[in-house]
């Protein structure tokens, strides 16, 4: 278990969004969290990513407790994520982007970088070769230098992962990475999170796309009105009858 | 590479031209006028790499350029230290509290942060003027002695023109290579997304505070000079006033652009020359400039200026 969650609850004045959620995250695997609108999945996000802070409950990355850890603290130890509503540097470049993602690995100071030290120009050259093929990765190699917000919006889902991937992640959580996207898109998609899976980084993906989570997905959680309903594979999910009625409705 | 090549041959033009300035000009006016520009341009800058580049309103920036000044004044004025020593302990000072209000008040966002550093530049407005004892009050303080090193005094125009200009140069390239390394993205990114830049690991508040600080110790470096090349300080330049003057420099000429603060201080500082005519009219016509450039050219004039030379290199090329 790389990422665990362990009774977390939230509650935003009366209306508890999050219920004594517990679920594990295999290492290397595709875990993908479902349920209807509302149910809670950007919530934990929030608050896996340390956007939020929890009403109660612990978050264990690699049995590291992380509850409460800001997101730049949570970045340096590998842990990144991708928006719903995507959130690029718009007014920077394609590429500038994905730089910026290297900077947890990279060092030079103020110092450093106003008198252009070698060992900063050095790390800068680095930093841009790296950041090529991070866009290469996702086939944005082409775009580098267009202006981030001036991207068509398949194709600005893809910087932001390119981005989540030049910070060198152990875990990345994308939060509906297919919403907007036509059924192509999707389906490179898909292709991109299996490549990503390769390189040994743990995928967890809140997403209403059914097809691609039956599709990718080793492990999936359900949730509904901020509690869990189940955990299981894609096939368990799809038979399980309290998933169903909580999708449709009980009849 | 070529990009970079250009960039650094617009500098070399850009240091060179300011540089001959001197020996094709000898009116005195307009030399003086040069040297203000030059510490326009300073302030601008660092007022720039807060607002321009992290995103940061400051409406209180003339305190850190008073701060120099006062210090500068008083320092070498009343205990005889040595004026050079002095710049940078003033520096050094106007960092210290730009770091430790920039704590505070840096976790504070657009109108609350402008609310606040409008506080804190009225308070030292206050200090200058009530003060009497140190900084003279309303009246000012006279006598500050003018820079010198070895032999020569800097106590002409010509000579404050190459103290402040190569100073102001050497901060223009300091700058311009800080907003093009890992930091001037983590600055940008803040500005663009914040949530995202800290996702991507950037301490977004203590990177503020940081580039606070920077700007301050900046603004005091150009208060300093102000106050040696002026010999004389009063309150009235570290007001209110002034600071949302620098804001309309960094404004006019290009939020994100260190030559756009060269321009936009550039014509902040002669067009009062020419709008003097207008009297207490002149206020309105700020105002105007203001909104027209929000208006057209977001980007500020520099960006009109660039837009203007892609054009012209489009036509010799089609030709």
């Amino acid at each position: 278990m790389i990422l665990k969650v362990a009774n977390i609850t939230k509650a935003f004045g009366g209306l508890t969004a999050l219920d004594d959620v517990s679920l594990g995250v295999a290492t290397g695997s595709i875990t993908g969290i479902i349920g209807p609108n509302g149910a809670g999945k950007t919530t934990l996000f929030n608050i896996i990513t340390g956007l939020y802070t929890q009403t109660s409950g612990e978050v264990y990355l690699e049995n590291k407790k992380i509850s409460f850890f800001s997101p730049e603290a949570l970045a340096a130890l590998g842990l990144v994520r991708t928006f719903q509503n995507v959130e690029l540097f718009g007014q920077m470049t394609v590429l500038e982007n994905v730089m910026v993602g290297s900077h947890t690995k990279s060092s030079s100071g103020f110092l450093s970088c106003a008198f252009k030290f070698p060992r900063q120009i050095k790390e800068e050259k680095l930093i841009r070769e790296k950041s090529m093929r991070w866009l290469e990765f996702t086939d944005l190699d082409d775009h580098a230098e267009m202006r981030a917000d001036n991207l068509p919006f398949g194709k600005s889902r893809l910087l932001e992962i390119s981005r989540a991937m030049a910070l060198e992640p152990r875990v990345i959580l994308m939060d509906e990475p297919a919403a907007g996207l036509n059924s192509r898109e999707t389906l490179q998609l898909a292709k991109l999170i299996r490549q990503i899976k390769e390189l040994g980084i743990t995928v967890v993906l809140v997403e209403h796309d059914m097809d691609l989570v039956m599709d990718i997905c080793e492990t999936i959680v359900v949730l509904n009105l901020g509690k869990k309903l189940t955990q299981g594979t894609p096939r368990e999910i799809q038979e399980n009858p309290a998933v169903i009625s909580a999708y449709l409705g009980v009849s | 590479m070529t990009k970079e090549k250009r960039q650094i041959f617009v500098f070399l033009i850009f240091a060179l031209v300011l540089l001959t300035i001197p020996f094709l000009l000898r009116e005195s006016y307009l030399l003086n006028v040069l040297v203000f520009i030059g510490i326009h341009t300073m302030l601008a800058v660092a007022l720039n790499l807060l607002l321009g580049y992290a995103g940061q309103i400051s409406l209180g920036h003339a305190a850190f350029f008073g701060i120099g000044a006062y210090m500068s004044g008083i320092l070498t004025t009343r205990f005889a230290l040595d004026p050079w020593l002095v710049i940078i302990l003033a520096a050094l000072s106007a960092a210290a509290i730009a770091f430790i209000i920039g704590f505070p008040i840096l976790k504070l966002k657009g109108h609350y942060l402008a609310m606040a550093t409008l506080g804190f530049g009225i308070i030292f407005y206050i200090i200058f003027n009530e003060t009497v004892g140190w900084t003279g009050g309303p009246s000012g303080l006279s006598g500050i002695p003018n820079l010198q090193i070895g032999g020569i005094i800097f106590d002409n125009d010509i000579c404050n023109y190459y103290l402040v200009w190569i100073i102001t140069i050497a901060v223009m390239l300091l700058s311009i290579n800080l907003s093009q390394s890992r930091i001037g993205r983590a600055l940008r990114a803040v500005h663009d997304s914040e949530v995202a830049a800290r996702v991507m690991g950037i301490n977004a508040w203590v990177l503020k505070v940081q580039i606070f600080t920077i700007s301050a110790f900046i603004s005091a470096i150009a208060g300093s000079l102000y106050a040696h090349t002026m010999t004389f300080v009063s309150p009235t330049s570290f007001g209110f006033n002034f600071s949302v003057e620098l804001v309309t420099m960094v404004v006019v000429g290009g939020l994100g652009s260190i030559y756009g603060s060269f321009l936009g201080a550039a014509i902040l500082t002669v067009l009062p020359e020419f709008l003097r005519v207008f009297e207490d009219f002149d206020i309105i016509i700020y105002g105007l400039m203001l909104i027209l450039i929000n208006m057209f050219m977001p980007g500020g004039l520099i960006s009109g200026f660039q837009l203007l030379a892609q054009k012209v290199a489009l036509k010799i090329k089609g030709k």
